[in-house]
């Protein structure tokens, strides 16, 4: 793999409009996927769907908790439901739902959580989803997946719809930066490695994959190698990678745009810490609820920039150097 | 024998095998397994669409115990009808045991839904009906919830989305045995019950809980709505039909001997004989 330097483009196409176009394609090739919506259609960009199949769409309105149960009902008898919300409700409305009606019930419920994190821009602290991976990480069966541009999400739909499986993914609803050429596969539970490095490995999901690509231009151009994982997957980590990579470069920075409680710095530290113990450091937010602002204004505001994680990677890089 | 007295000795076999069930466990969900006995030998006794041999019939009628602490009773009720052994019933709560205390859809056969949490059931049920309408199937989900269960929001919820979907093939029925687990209904969190339901536009109806033909017939009468969901309120008494528990004004959760045991299921024999089966000479 030849490191090729990282230039953000923003995608001509919002990120909901590729999930739909996914569920859409998914929707023509299996006549038993439904959408359910929660009176956010507009928001989540699921009228396509709607407009394709109206007889498989049902908007049961603002009742998230009675939305999942039935969604579960449904795939007792073989449906494969999309239940769409925002995170903030995906997560700790539906949460006990989720539990048992979709996983203790070994059930095939697919759960979209819209406006992820900062993403939610505007609508500000109480739909500023920082803890829904902490909420639903320690439900047994449940994946968790945050793709991290629209080639990855029309990847990962398919794939999970022919899984029998209770699978949460977030999602901003906006445009994100592209970070795949079209047709690049992806395997659910596999990180993705985006950039060879022996110095320090940067793991990353969501919108701070671009971050870390960024990151990872401006150590090298300080002499420093990273190694760059797009960790999509977030439940089940994928511990092998993770550990290889730690293994590799000796220490380790997360970045996500979550709670570094509960999401993917957590998962990290948890197999590193059972398995390849080295100095890491987690990008995330910490102790904050979410607030009003644009998207930019608030990954600067919460540290979620290039130059953050460039920070700590020069700190577990020292600490590294101070145990060899 | 006639229809009647095969459904009321079926009610009074599925009160019996319940009781022994809990004894064997030495305690359990024993009041409202009670008041729902009746109406889960009128449903698996003649108005189900059932196969107790193949379980997942794509056609069956299906059932969610939505008050799923109550397994027991439907277990009773699944295994005389030979959905699994009867001596399964001597496992509840042990160890590995296929019957757990709340239903589970993954360890019991003709267990359509896992419940536990409650007012999740109605809403599963609810999405039961309408798979079964984009199927093209006319079965019915029959989804038994209790009157402290109406407490939960999510019921309410549910309660608009079936009215809404037209949801005709969803039934409900109201154990109303007027006790929740810290007391009485009234007391925690009451009201009218039919009028909420009335008012969310469902066909509502009220029997006595353990009146057989009662209860038959209006579940034929709701299987012939066109549209809207039903709701069939069993007036009852926590414990009904079971000596010891109804004794006891806290009858939720008990501690069921052997000597109890005994008691009970005689007495049950002993109310059948007297044609006082099952609420005995103080009804």
């Amino acid at each position: 793999m030849k490191n090729k330097l990282f230039t953000a483009l923003p995608d001509e196409k919002d990120m909901r409009d590729a999930y739909c176009d996914a569920l859409i394609a998914a929707g023509e090739k299996n006549a038993r996927i439904l959408a359910i919506d929660c009176d956010l259609s507009a928001s989540m960009g699921t009228g396509r769907f709607r407009a394709r199949f109206p007889e498989r769409s049902f908007n049961l309105g603002i009742m998230e908790a009675n939305a999942c149960s039935m969604a579960a009902g449904l795939s007792v008898t073989g449906f494969v439901p999309f239940v769409h919300s925002f995170a903030v409700f995906t997560s700790r409305r539906m949460a006990d739902q989720i539990f048992l009606s979709c996983a203790y019930a070994g059930l095939n419920v697919k759960l979209i959580g819209g406006d992820a994190g900062v993403s939610a821009a505007t609508n500000g602290g109480t739909h500023m989803a920082f803890e829904d991976f902490g909420v639903l990480r320690s439900i047994v069966g449940v994946r968790l997946f945050e793709p991290a541009d629209n080639v990855a999400m029309r990847a990962l739909i398919p794939k999970i719809a022919d899984e029998c499986s209770v699978d949460y993914i977030r999602m901003p609803r906006r445009s994100v930066v592209k970070i795949y050429d079209e047709g690049e596969s992806f395997v659910p539970g596999e990180a993705k490695l985006l950039r060879e490095g022996e110095d320090v490995t940067l793991i990353a999901s969501g919108v701070l994959v671009s971050e870390a690509l960024l990151a990872a231009d401006l150590l090298a151009a300080e002499g420093i190698e990273a190694r760059v994982l797009d960790c999509f997957t977030i439940q089940p980590l994928d511990i092998a990678r993770v550990v290889e990579s730690a293994e590799k470069t000796g220490c380790v920075v997360t970045a996500e745009n979550h709670n570094v409680i509960g999401g993917l710095g957590s998962a990290v530290a948890e197999a590193l810490g059972e398995h390849m113990p080295v100095p890491m450091e987690r990008i995330g937010v910490r102790n904050s609820f979410g607030e009003v602002g644009s998207q930019a204004y608030l990954m600067d505001h919460f540290g979620l920039r290039a130059k953050d994680i460039c920070s700590a990677a020069h700190r577990v890089i020292k600490r590294k150097q101070a145990m060899q | 024998m006639n229809e009647f007295d095969m459904l009321t000795r079926f009610s009074a076999d599925i009160r019996i095998q319940t009781i022994r069930a809990l004894q064997h466990a030495g305690f359990g969900h024993i009041g409202g397994s009670m008041s729902i006995a009746d109406v889960l030998a009128v449903l698996y006794g003649t108005e189900m669409r059932i196969r107790p041999t193949e379980p997942d019939w794509p056609e069956r009628d299906y059932m969610v115990l939505g008050k799923g602490h109550c397994g027991p009773a439907l277990y009773a009720a699944l295994a005389l009808k030979g959905y699994f052994p009867l001596d399964w019933l001597e496992t509840v709560n042990r160890p590995g045991t296929r019957l757990p205390s709340h239903c589970d859809r993954l360890k019991t056969p003709g267990i359509d839904m896992t419940t536990g949490s409650l007012g999740q059931g109605l809403s599963a049920a609810a999405g039961i009906a309408l798979g079964l309408r984009l199927e093209g199937l006319d079965s019915r989900v029959f989804c038994i919830i209790g009157d402290g269960e109406l407490e939960e929001g999510q019921v309410w919820e549910t309660a608009t989305a079936a009215e809404h979907l037209k949801l005709n093939r969803l039934i409900a029925f109201v154990d109303e045995n007027k006790r929740q687990l810290d007391g009485d209904v009234q007391a925690v969190c009451g009201g009218d019950l039919d009028e909420k339901f009335r008012s969310f536009g469902w066909h509502v109806s009220r029997v006595c809980g353990w009146d057989i033909s009662a209860i038959q017939r209006e579940i034929r009468e709701a299987s012939e709505q066109r549209e809207a969901p039903s709701v069939i309120v069993l007036d009852t008494v926590k414990g009904i039909g079971c000596s010891f528990a109804e004794r006891e004004r806290m009858n939720h959760y008990m501690v069921v001997t052997k000597e109890l045991a005994d008691e009970a299921v005689d007495e049950i024999e002993r109310r059948l004989a007297a044609g006082t089966y099952p609420v005995g000479e103080d009804a």
